[in-house]
């Protein structure tokens, strides 16, 4: 590999390492200097996704009594079970609410959020189905509305009032396609009840929409065609696939009264959240800082090359934590101090045999070619063994988990980079140089 | 190691909520009242057993069985009557989730153990003597399965003096401690593997020796610069973490050692009994 090559490369990497400095931190904020920098404001800028622990929120689990629902319906309700589930969460302006399906069980977490409580009390509701039929003055209020949009002025009005009609007279509900059209429909089964109330209704309403309301909120009104005694009827409305999908989920979410149980509950103050993450980032710091110090005490230059290196790793890893982006959890970032003091590990184990090599007499780039290659089996194999149990623990762990695995596994993929990449391109600088030849430096 | 394996019988692993199920509160106290008090305003509740435990300035951990979301409330209220308070965090499991919890921790340690033996096994495979792949895989586990009582063992006599709960941070903890301390032991046998080839051999013993001499810098170098994190966490980092630490910290203490001091002679060891065994 000729000087050139080296120099090069070791100039990218610099560029890069002030780039991605830049977008973990935006530089032009510094005060000062800052201000020259400003041309690098076309960084977009970003902030770290951090977990529950770091800035206070609540972790829910519930569990689906799914008990009285066919095997072949069990996925189906889960889904609008997650559906309705999500919707009600999204009232409480959460950031980024986190709905998930396990099994029989909805995870839910909701990041920063004040009151748990009430939380807790709008989600354990099992959904709520209704049909809904126009008012009287169905056409004013269409206009009153229409012109509420338009000017900005006065308040939106329902156009529609309840009727007996709700969920618990609902069989059930599957997606159809017409014969001729092949458009998507919603097939709907009401029970005998159901059937007699629909029929009314519908022959109430030929020609007028018919809307369908879960929990409040407005999902379809679909004109009525005809009057409808037999119980069975479709909801045609132009819908796609998918539409048809939702909707028949959400009707049969609404339809089946699903309990849920909630069997664990775990939530962290703000407070306690933002002291964790300082008292972390300090005790981070110190330890880079400690690291820093004995490369440097005890390896002296190669020690100085490494740190370089090291901080260049640690700059590239909180970019790929926010690109990516990574949620960092308390054991995220133990993770991340962990695998900082493996990366140190790959460049001590090439320093340890380029020294060795020094000792039998090879020169300078000889000694750090077969320093760098002897010691590869060491770092390859290492490193996968960590990265093998982090995998382990992704795969089977919780999210307090899943976070410290993912940042130990990318921590140490970085980190052989980093330390075979860099800190190598670093030392080869100086290779047949004069520097280099002063044996004791190294 | 014994005493490692009569501890945990002896004392009972002291598992956390996440395992039994149960709650935790931590809340703080503008005023902090004394345990008693504290029992003596809850104790209408029906609580059964609640540990009161006091932590930091102002701040107070109850423990106690599982309980709804009514009686959470109602708790913060009643000691609210006694000191405004403040609910830092608030943990319920259910006795489901944690006895689940419990397998698939166990699953997932036997899972890593034998993952860890193949790939070894598989790296080290062109190392035939004197010792095959296969047996270097061997030891890294049973070196590792001693890197990981000790540490288990440590927090069985914390947990019985100082109510140390056995939670999943600290089985994190101890994975971590697998994965990391493998990693030393891979580095040792790595330089008897390539001694092995590269140097004329013909006496196990010396090439364990050598090797080992060879390696004992870096061994310490690296141990220490993990350490120098890992204490700089335990001194500064917050709570939650400190147990997490204390494990970690323990671990890769005991696997750095037992990488050097363990492994090689429980290697040499069984091929002196091997040998034995063919000659006799």
């Amino acid at each position: 590999m000729n000087k050139r090559r080296v120099y090069i490369i070791v100039i990218i990497i610099f560029i890069l390492a002030f780039f991605a400095g830049n977008f973990v931190y935006p530089f032009y904020k510094i005060p000062g200097i800052g201000g020259y920098l400003n041309f690098l404001k076309f960084i977009p800028e970003n902030s770290f996704k951090l977990g529950l622990d770091l800035q206070g929120g609540t972790h829910l689990v519930y569990e689906a009594d799914l008990s009285n629902i066919a095997q072949e319906n069990k996925s189906q309700s889960m889904e609008g079970l997650r559906d309705v589930i999500e919707r009600r969460v999204n009232y409480f302006g959460v950031a980024e609410p986190l709905v998930q399906i396990q099994g029989q069980r909805l995870i839910v977490e909701l990041a920063g959020i004040i009151d748990p409580v009430e939380a807790i009390e709008q989600i354990g509701k099992t959904p709520f189905l209704e049909f809904r039929e126009e008012k009287e003055n169905y056409e004013e209020i269409l206009e009153n509305n229409q012109k509420v949009l338009e000017t900005g002025e006065g308040q939106f009005e329902e156009p529609f009032k309840p009727t007996p009609l709700t969920g618990k007279y609902l069989k059930g509900a599957e997606i159809g396609s017409d014969q001729t059209t092949y458009q998507s429909l919603v097939l709907l089964e009401f029970n005998e009840e159901g059937a007699k109330i629909f029929g009314e209704l519908t022959s109430k309403n030929v020609g007028k929409p018919l809307a369908i309301y879960i929990d409040g909120i407005l999902i379809s009104a679909p004109v009525v065609q005809e009057a409808i005694s037999g119980g069975k009827a479709q909801i045609s409305g132009k819908f796609t696939l998918n539409e048809a999908k939702d909707l028949a989920s959400n009707l049969n979410a609404g339809a089946l009264p699903v309990p849920i149980k909630l069997i664990s509950q775990q939530s962290v103050g703000p407070t306690l959240g933002k002291i964790s993450l300082e008292e972390s980032l300090k005790a981070g710091a110190l330890g880079f800082l400690a690291i820093l110090c004995f490369m440097i005490i005890f390896y002296r230059i190669p020690g100085f090359f490494a740190s370089i290196s090291l901080i260049i790793y640690v700059v590239l890893l909180l970019s790929f934590f926010k690109l990516i982006p990574v949620t960092l959890t308390l054991a995220g970032i133990a993770g991340f101090l962990l695998s900082m003091g493996m990366a140190v590990d790959a460049n001590i184990l090439i320093f340890s045999r380029f020294r060795e090599e020094l000792k039998i007499g090879k020169d300078y780039l000889n000694a750090l070619e077969e320093g760098s290659r002897r010691a590869w089996p060491a770092i390859r194999d290492g490193n996968m063994t960590t990265i093998l149990v982090g995998l382990i623990l992704f795969a089977f762990g919780t999210s307090f988990v899943k976070g410290f695995a993912l940042t130990l596994i990318i921590g140490n993929l970085v980190g052989m980079f980093t330390a075979i990449v860099i800190t190598n391109n670093f030392l080869r600088v100086f290779a047949g140089n004069k520097i280099g030849k002063i044996k004791w430096l190294w | 190691m014994a005493g490692s394996v009569f501890s945990v019988l002896y004392f009972g692993l002291k598992p956390g909520i996440d395992f039994t199920g149960g709650s935790i509160l931590e809340i703080d106290f503008e005023a902090r009242p004394e345990n008693q008090t504290i029992q003596e305003k809850l104790k209408d509740l029906n609580l059964a057993d609640i540990v009161v435990q006091p932590t930091g300035e102002k701040g107070v951990i109850i423990r106690m069985k599982e309980i709804d979301e009514n009686t959470h409330q109602e708790i913060i209220s009643k000691l609210g009557e006694l000191s405004k308070v403040e609910e830092k965090r608030f943990e319920s499991v259910g006795p489901v989730i944690g006895k689940e919890l419990k397998q698939k921790t166990i699953i997932l340690i036997i899972f890593s153990l034998i993952a860890l033996l193949i790939y070894i096994a598989i790296s080290f495979r062109k190392v035939t003597w004197p010792v095959s792949g296969f047996q270097y895989g061997i030891i890294s586990i049973v070196t590792l399965a001693f890197d990981v009582s000790i540490p288990i063992g440590i927090l069985t006599i914390l947990g019985k003096f100082y109510n140390v709960q056995f939670n999943i941070p600290i089985v994190t903890a101890l994975l971590t401690i697998l994965g990391y301390t493998i990693n030393d032991k891979v580095i040792v046998f790595d330089r008897v593997r390539e001694n092995i080839s590269r140097i004329k051999h013909d006496n196990f013993e010396n090439l364990l020796n050598q090797s080992l001499n060879q390696i004992l810098t870096r061994s310490l170098s690296t141990g220490s610069c993990t350490l120098l994190v890992l204490f700089a966490i335990f001194f500064l980092g917050g709570e939650t973490l400190r147990y997490f630490s204390l494990t970690l910290i323990i671990g890769i203490i005991v696997g750095t050692l037992s990488s050097l001091f363990l492994a090689p002679p429980l290697l040499l060891g069984w091929l002196n009994l091997s040998r034995r065994k063919t000659s006799s």
